[in-house]
């Protein structure tokens, strides 16, 4: 490891902090654009957190302090993974302290700080949101350790760096049968994790399909500001690893160069805006599901996900 | 072809095989699981299709082609045209067991089907039989199908789905089936849905639906 590696994880971490905003406020733009709207531009989503940040700090009466730092802890576990996982380089110095599983740990901590924040204002709203992301979170878990398991086969390692280096070795891999399925999997599973349609709609407020919103509804001002910034952040990073762990072109090795930093930044910058603007395109032609139908949509992500490892484990071992 | 292709190529078509499979027990609405039928048919059609060209043989090829014009078009076409206009009877009604629960069952016997059929494998392990529980996970679905449906052509489907992974499993195990074989097989298959498909007919012309658990008794 070089000290451009660390480098390397630092812009990864400011990367994602300064894109978040700009992935959420590209998607909402071309939600707008194909509803026939003008939208708000892409930076939207920024001057609405500079807004909010300079507002004044309320507490609703009653909470504790599970409630002021649920927003911290959920921003904290995101740039954790940002620092983790392999966006721009492979040799990041985080790396080796937590493989996949560790980094799925991560994303459900800051999922059960918010519901725990959900829970700790006591109100109705509250208490509905988090059991129903408490419940789609339960879900969804068991489907990542599997897509995570059928993944890491093919490397004979649950290490990211380790996975993504795999892939890069041997590209035919990500057409075989075993990476399609995982990789379908997963993204139903990032498209539930994150909130997205159709899941849960992110831009209601309407009672009955309210999930995430509903646990966050009692948040104001800086604290609003923070939590909205976590859940793009998660975004983000979500879809930087579902672009590497399948596509990883660009990606700078373990010892970078000047060059190689360069390239992967680009090259990751690229393949999440890619993504996003085809999630949001997608997101215009489909409805929510009933709360009551997402088990169905979980339950089949779930049997992709295990027959992605049947068939690397079964198929591919006569390789 | 080389060796590498072919084992490519087939597990390509086997896990197609099996996830058009999973798809059938997903989808309750009628066209779209006999237009997914029409696919798996296609997957079968590619084993012997892919072996007849890896060993430079006729025969396989000649089975291939007659399976993807049967399964693959005339007997989905045939249940298709059965599928009633109707929108009541287009969709399968609420069947025993409710979707997520069939998924995860489904999940349940593709592993009992991977457990099961470990000795086959041992027993030679080629490519060719490492598909074998594919194959056997289909026969397990459909099985599962035919008794959790309740319309008579979802029941149809989950026949035909049946044959295919009988189909399926004899071309894995036993590296080819003699083409007259396949050929009687077929000509049963095709008289068994042309029949299917008329009395389902004759059921909604008398009956007004083909709701099989509305028939509790036979009478003259």
């Amino acid at each position: 490891m070089n000290a451009l590696a660390a480098v390397g994880a630092v812009v990864q971490v400011g990367g994602v902090l300064a894109g978040a905003p700009f992935v959420v406020g590209g998607m909402k733009q071309v939600r707008a654009r194909l509803e026939g709207r003008s939208g708000g531009g892409i930076g939207q989503p920024w001057r609405d957190l500079r807004k909010q940040l300079r507002k004044q700090q309320l507490r609703p009466t009653g909470t504790t302090v599970v409630f002021r730092v649920a927003p911290a802890v959920a921003a904290g576990s995101a740039l954790l993974i940002a620092a983790i996982i392999p966006l721009v380089t492979l040799g990041s110095p985080l790396d080796s302290s937590a493989d996949l599983f560790g980094v799925v740990g991560l994303l459900f901590l800051g999922t059960v700080a918010l519901t725990l924040a959900g829970l700790d204002t006591g109100t109705a709203f509250g208490g509905m949101g988090s059991s129903r992301e408490i419940t789609i979170a339960a879900l969804v878990e068991p489907t990542i350790l599997l897509a995570v398991f059928a993944l890491s086969l093919p490397g004979h390692s649950a290490n990211l760096a380790a996975i993504v280096s795999a892939a890069s070795g041997d590209p035919a891999q990500a057409l075989a049968l075993g990476s399609v399925l995982a990789f379908v999997a997963l993204v139903i599973v990032i498209v539930a994790e994150t909130g997205r349609l159709p899941v849960d709609n992110p831009s209601t407020h309407l009672e009955l399909t309210m999930i995430h919103e509903a646990m966050v509804l009692e948040y104001s001002g800086p604290r609003l500001a923070l939590v909205e910034w976590a859940s793009g952040m998660r975004l983000t990073v979500l879809l930087g690893l579902l672009a590497n762990l399948f596509l990883p072109w660009g990606i700078a090795g373990a010892e970078p160069s000047l060059l190689g930093l360069l390239v992967g930044t680009a090259a990751i910058a690229v393949k999440v805006a890619v993504l996003a603007l085809a999630l949001a395109a997608v997101e215009v032609f489909i409805a929510k599901l009933r709360l009551f139908r997402v088990p169905e949509l979980l339950a089949g992500s779930f049997l992709l996900a295990l027959l992605a490892v049947t068939a690397s484990s079964f198929l591919a071992s006569a390789r | 072809m080389s060796d590498t292709t072919y084992t490519g190529v087939l597990d390509l078509a086997a896990g197609a095989f099996l996830l058009v499979a999973v798809l059938i027990v997903w989808r309750r609405d009628l066209r779209a699981t006999v237009r997914l039928l029409a696919w798996q048919g296609a997957a079968l059609a590619v084993l012997p299709f892919s072996e007849g060209v890896l060993r430079h043989e006729a025969a396989p090829i000649v089975v291939g082609l007659a399976i993807l014009v049967l399964r693959g078009g005339v007997l989905p076409v045939l249940l298709g045209r059965a599928v009633s206009t109707e929108p009541r009877e287009r969709r399968e009604s609420a069947p025993l067991v409710n979707t997520t629960a069939s998924l995860l069952v489904v999940a349940a016997l593709t592993v009992l089907a991977y457990a099961v059929t470990r000795p086959i494998i041992a027993l030679s392990p080629t490519p060719t039989t490492r598909a074998v529980p594919a194959a056997f996970a289909v026969i397990l679905i459909a099985v599962f199908v035919l008794v959790s449906r309740r319309r008579a052509l979802s029941q149809a489907v989950g026949f035909l789905m049946l044959d295919n992974g009988i189909t399926a499993t004899a071309f894995l195990i036993a590296a080819g089936v003699p083409l007259i074989v396949e050929l009687g097989a077929s000509l049963d298959i095709l008289f068994a849905v042309i029949v299917l498909g008329l009395l389902a007919g004759h059921m909604q012309h008398t009956f007004g639906g083909t709701d099989l658990d509305q028939l509790r008794e036979l009478r003259d």
